[in-house]
């Protein structure tokens, strides 16, 4: 029998969701924000209510960090654990807080008040160190905001009374370029769309030379086309807004101020492809803009921009629908964040097919980053031509990059294709750079030596992220943060990439102990020639980058970890005799491996 | 495409003829040739997960059983690099889990252990994550022995797409993706599974075992001492009658 | 890649095995001069074992090369061996150790091997994976201390031996490659006596060890 205090509330969520399984991660989601977590009864329930089998359910909130069947307290604390929260002090942070809250790090608390935990980058890079409580973000955390986090906690005060300017997240725009200055009018690139046509605005998207923001580059144009020709029931339209690329915070900028932009730049996709049905995947991190994001909707929703006879078009149908994530970077990657919509595990599908014959319900898809909508709103009112007339002739148009680490100025820079990073270092304010990591863990680190390459496809691609690292900082650590990073993220469905990037994790943490050796290295190059040859998706490709790149770049880092020339354990044996020593009493010669 | 006649592609210089929308792993199965797979099996969707089958497809590393045969592609198979690659992702496997062969009672008849002796896997080569994985010995029949799950899918597949169930789903992430059976109890006995489903017999390694049964065959005549994997294109499909 | 090749500059290139003398050639092998039984003077070489965490079955399997055996001593000569009784090992041409490390003791003897032997090979299931001891590895050796000497039946005011010289267990029981390097392995539990004789007569001839169908066997 189930308790009818899961049924009570578990009802009111499934009706506002159509008892439709495909929105199993959201009913999933809104459960756990309800109750604190996904109860055992909540399980069954939703199997007998969605007809989905129980265990397929489990298998949902076991993949994804933010969703729980095991209680996780009143008050459920996140720590970002990027690099730049690492450099911000968030390590001390955390360890200040446990100590007043009487809690250790990964667990509850004994009294079920609270849990903390770290969880991957919140994309608040540039107001840092920062954290989650139920989902809801707080930047620029400090030892006196710890405290007054703590102290509030202790009085059980509910999160939505805490002083506003805790959850105040700033934009940070520093350099402001076609997109971020604001000139577009809401509804200016539908009119131009309807005076145009469709296929006239597919080849202005063509003359712009628009390419993927998202990473990868691929013409959009092209994706557009390809959907349109695709033969299928029905078409979509996805934004994605999964932003889980340590060190991006772009898209959370546009989508907090130039929403309608990104919204009108689906609309145009949709009439190009003929989609009714639009979602926006918005990372579980950004929780905090849903009400906002919302409500832009339903302003063009009232202003007839979206819904039903857009612009009193007879067949111009199309709605969106926001999604959010639940804590799984690999849901930025296009066929996972596809699963993901379908209410499933985050597990990228085999391609081919692609998402542009067989997306999201097996159906023609579009899927592109919320800057490169943003752009296509643009392009649609001030023409293909001019798009294409700026940045280099490859990389056509402007790129937001999100800045972040030892600089004076950090946020968001947006300049024309072809910007040297020496420029983007110079405006930023960074000093006595080290080093540059472009595109975020799975990007690439740039030595002084480099700094005159140039963002664009044809030199430094990017999805947007730029973390600058002064000669203080140590490479080495932070090439091992982004390795647990994608060990934490993988999805474990191949083998190279499940195995190899704990493999990976483990061996760094041995060059960690001062348990390295050139065997080691021998080993890590091994990993990642099978990584970049075998694994299923870029997650697992990209995952050796950050350790390869720091090796070539930055080796006294490592070398000084180095300290054997033959092979040592990664475990410490003295170490390994503590039980045996707890248990005896024994603390003679005997008892101890001399120091290795 | 021309129906009349089959279209070919080469694998390892060898011509393989194959049919519209066969992978390259169906058509080298047909063709008698063996190419080293874990998660593939004939009758089910392909899962594309143990990369164990990972051929060179015009010089770029790709997985056969999820790869569509195309005319005229150069395919490599049995090269030492791929066999190198392919050995590393088996003792990846091998230390992922706890496999002690010398008690398990797939031993000779282990799709695993007979793909490591096939790729003459002396020893698992990594640090040993040693996971801590409880047996369920709920069920009166069966015994779900999780140390030894390479996380196939297979069962799932079989459950799902043969038997018309969900007794298994995949659950978890990373290194820590875990099989689960689909009762509240999280126990097998609390499950519709039945001896007589497919996903009974379906497991390439040791994890789901009829109780009662084991090492029944003795050692010299189990059906990987008889003749390596190699020489059964694909044994499964013989081998579970 | 290319990368990693700065680091792997020969001075920290990992060793590989070192090559073996060929018996009846090699000038450099440490075994003294012995008058073999076709008269030639043959240089031996110097082979130890040794069991740690194992049951001694691969040792019994050792033995199992059985006429074989008098073929081998015409090529090497025992050092530190339960064949010999020699307690410690000096340098030697090739350690084979079966079983893998439960305790202190094991550690100690195995690093032995390792400084003193050209070539180590795990023998055997324990040695290469741990094998039934590290069948406890699930479970802390806190639970089996308490369990064995505390909560066990009949076991009266028991208390865990703190005898200084009884070996302290390690937390996990672990393969010897985690250990030390390790140059070669023979699976098996035990593995079988064909398979130890082609391993030891491929080092001998200075062919890489293989192990065909059959001789390659976990169980
Ligand atoms: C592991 C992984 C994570 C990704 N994360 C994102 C992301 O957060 N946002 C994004 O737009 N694209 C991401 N991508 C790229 C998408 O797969 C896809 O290429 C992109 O959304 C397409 O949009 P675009 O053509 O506009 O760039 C990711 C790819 C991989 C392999
Ligand atoms: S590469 Fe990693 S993230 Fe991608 S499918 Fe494989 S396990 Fe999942
Ligand atoms: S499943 Fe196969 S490889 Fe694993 S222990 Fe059993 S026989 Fe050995
Ligand atoms: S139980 Fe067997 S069939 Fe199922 S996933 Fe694990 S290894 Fe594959
Ligand atoms: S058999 Fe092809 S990936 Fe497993």
């Amino acid at each position: 029998m189930v308790s009818q205090i899961h049924a009570a509330y578990l009802d009111l969520i499934l009706t506002r969701y159509q008892h439709n399984p495909n929105h199993l991660l959201q009913i999933l989601r809104e459960a756990q924000e309800y109750f604190g977590y996904i109860h055992a009864d909540a399980l069954s329930y939703l199997g007998q209510q969605l007809s989905l089998p129980r265990a397929d359910i489990a298998g949902v909130v076991g993949f994804y960090s933010f969703l729980s069947d095991q209680p996780l307290g009143e008050y459920r604390v996140l720590f970002s654990d990027n690099i730049t929260d690492r450099m911000l002090g968030s390590v001390d942070l955390m360890t200040q807080f446990c100590a007043q809250l009487w809690v250790e790090a990964g667990k509850v608390s004994e009294d079920g008040l609270l849990s903390v935990a770290t969880t991957s980058c919140t994309g608040l890079c540039d107001q840092g160190p920062a954290m989650l409580v139920n989902n809801i973000a707080i930047n620029r955390l400090t030892p006196e905001r710890i405290t007054a986090i703590a102290e509030l906690i202790r009085e059980r005060m509910p999160v939505s009374a805490w002083p506003a300017s805790f959850f105040a997240i700033e934009d940070n725009i520093q350099r402001k370029d076609i997109l971020l200055n604001g000139e577009f009018q809401s509804g200016s690139a539908l009119a131009a769309l309807l005076q145009r046509g469709a296929d006239a605005t597919l080849q202005e998207i063509h003359a712009s030379k628009l390419r993927g923001r998202g990473g990868a580059g691929f013409a959009t144009g092209k994706k557009w086309e390809f959907c349109r020709d695709a033969v299928g029931d029905a078409h979509y339209v996805v934004c994605n807004a999964d932003e889980g690329e340590p060190g991006t915070f772009k898209d959370r900028v546009l989508l907090n101020r130039y929403a309608d932009q990104v919204f009108e730049g689906m609309t145009l996709c949709a009439r190009v492809i003929g989609a009714k049905q639009g979602f926006l995947y918005l990372r579980g991190e950004y929780r905090y803009l849903l009400a906002h994001l919302q409500a832009v909707l339903q302003q063009r929703r009232s202003q007839n921009l979206l819904g039903h006879r857009i612009l009193g078009q007879a067949d111009f149908d199309f709605d969106i629908e926001i999604h959010l994530g639940a804590g799984a970077y690999v849901c930025g990657e296009e066929s996972a964040l596809i699963e993901s919509l379908e209410g499933k595990r985050g597990t990228p599908r085999n391609r081919p097919p692609f998402p542009v014959t067989n997306g999201y319900l097996n159906q023609p898809t579009v899927v592109n980053n919320v800057e490169t909508f943003a752009a296509a709103s643009l392009i649609a009112v001030k023409g293909g031509e001019w798009y294409a007339s700026i940045g280099t002739t490859v990389s056509s148009g402007t790129k937001i990059l999100s800045v972040s680490g030892d600089c004076a100025r950090p946020g968001l820079y947006e300049y024309p294709f072809g910007v040297t990073v020496a420029q983007v270092l110079a405006d930023c304010g960074a000093q006595e750079t080290q080093a540059v990591q472009v595109s975020g863990a799975s990007g690439i680190c740039l030595a002084p030596a480099e700094f005159n390459r140039q963002i664009a496809f044809e030199d430094i691609p990017t999805a947007g992220a730029l973390m600058v690292f002064d000669q203080s900082r140590d490479m080495f650590e932070v090439a091992r943060n982004f390795v647990h990073f994608f060990a934490h993220e993988s999805c474990g469905f191949c083998t190279p990439c499940r195995v190899g990037t704990s493999l990976l994790a483990n061996m760094m943490d041995k060059l960690a102990l001062g348990h390295g050796s050139p065997y080691d290295f021998a080993e890590i190059e091994k990993l990642n020639t099978l990584l970049q040859s075998t694994s299923h998706c870029g997650l697992g490709h990209a995952a050796c980058n950050p350790v390869l790149d720091t090796i070539a770049k930055f080796r006294p880092a490592y070398q000084k970890r180095l300290i054997h020339h033959e092979f040592v354990p990664a475990f410490d044996l003295d170490f390994a005799l503590t039980q045996a020593r707890q248990m005896t009493g024994r603390d003679d010669s005997g008892a101890h491996f001399e120091s290795t | 495409m021309n129906q009349d006649k089959l279209d070919t592609f080469t694998l390892d210089g060898q011509t393989i003829p194959f049919s519209a929308g066969q992978t390259i792993i169906q058509a080298a199965i047909a063709a008698g040739v063996y190419i080293p797979h874990l998660c593939f099996h004939p009758e089910f969707k392909p899962h594309g997960s143990c990369k164990l089958c990972t051929v060179k497809v015009n010089g770029r590393q790709t997985a056969s059983c999820t790869a569509l045969a195309l005319a005229n592609l150069v395919v490599e198979n049995n090269t030492a690099e791929l066999n190198n690659e392919r050995l590393t992702l088996l003792q990846m496997l091998f230390v992922e889990g706890n496999h002690f062969c010398p008690s398990c009672e797939k031993s000779g008849d282990c799709q695993l252990q007979a793909t490591a002796y096939e790729l003459k896997m002396m020893s698992p080569h990594f640090d040993h994550f040693f996971p801590d994985r409880p047996v369920d010995a709920t069920h009166p029949e069966y015994l779900l022995d999780f140390n030894r799950c390479i996380l196939c899918s297979l069962c799932v597949r079989a459950s799902r797409d043969a038997d018309g169930k969900a007794v298994f789903a995949l659950s978890g992430r990373g290194i820590k993706s875990h099989l689960i059976v689909n009762a509240e109890s999280g126990n097998l006995v609390d499950t519709d599974f039945s001896s007589t489903d497919k996903a009974a017999h379906i497991c390439p390694v040791g994890v789901i075992l009829k109780k009662r049964v084991g090492f029944a065959v003795p050692i010299g005549q189990r059906r990987f001492d008889a003749q390596p994997i190699s020489a059964t294109p694909h044994p499964i499909a013989k081998g579970d009658a | 890649m290319s990368e990693l090749d700065t680091l792997n500059s020969p001075a920290n290139t990992p060793s590989p095995p070192t090559p073996l003398p060929q018996a009846g050639e090699g000038s450099q092998v440490s075994g003294e001069v012995n008058q073999s039984g076709e008269g030639h003077h043959v240089k031996k070489l110097k082979v130890a074992t040794t069991s740690l965490a194992g049951c001694f079955g691969c040792h019994m399997s050792f033995l199992d090369i059985d006429e074989r055996l008098l073929e081998l001593v015409k090529l090497v000569e025992f050092d530190r061996s339960p064949l010999t009784d020699i307690k410690h090992c000096g340098p030697c041409d090739i350690g084979i150790i079966e079983g893998g490390l439960c305790n202190a003791e094991n550690v100690h003897v195995l690093r032995e091997f390792r400084a003193n032997c050209k070539i180590l090979i795990a023998l055997g299931a324990c040695a290469v994976n741990g094998g039934l001891p590290a069948q406890r590895n699930h479970l802390s050796l806190t639970t089996i201390l308490e369990e064995v000497y505390h909560a066990q039946h009949g076991l009266v005011d028991g208390f865990i031996p703190n005898d200084p010289e009884l070996p302290l267990p390690l937390d996990k029981v672990h393969p010897i490659h985690e250990v030390v390097k390790v140059d070669y392995f023979i699976p098996g539990c035990p593995p079988s006596g064909d398979a130890i004789w082609k391993v030891l007569t491929d080092l001998l001839a200075g062919r890489e060890p293989e192990l065909g169908h059959g001789l390659i066997h976990y169980d």
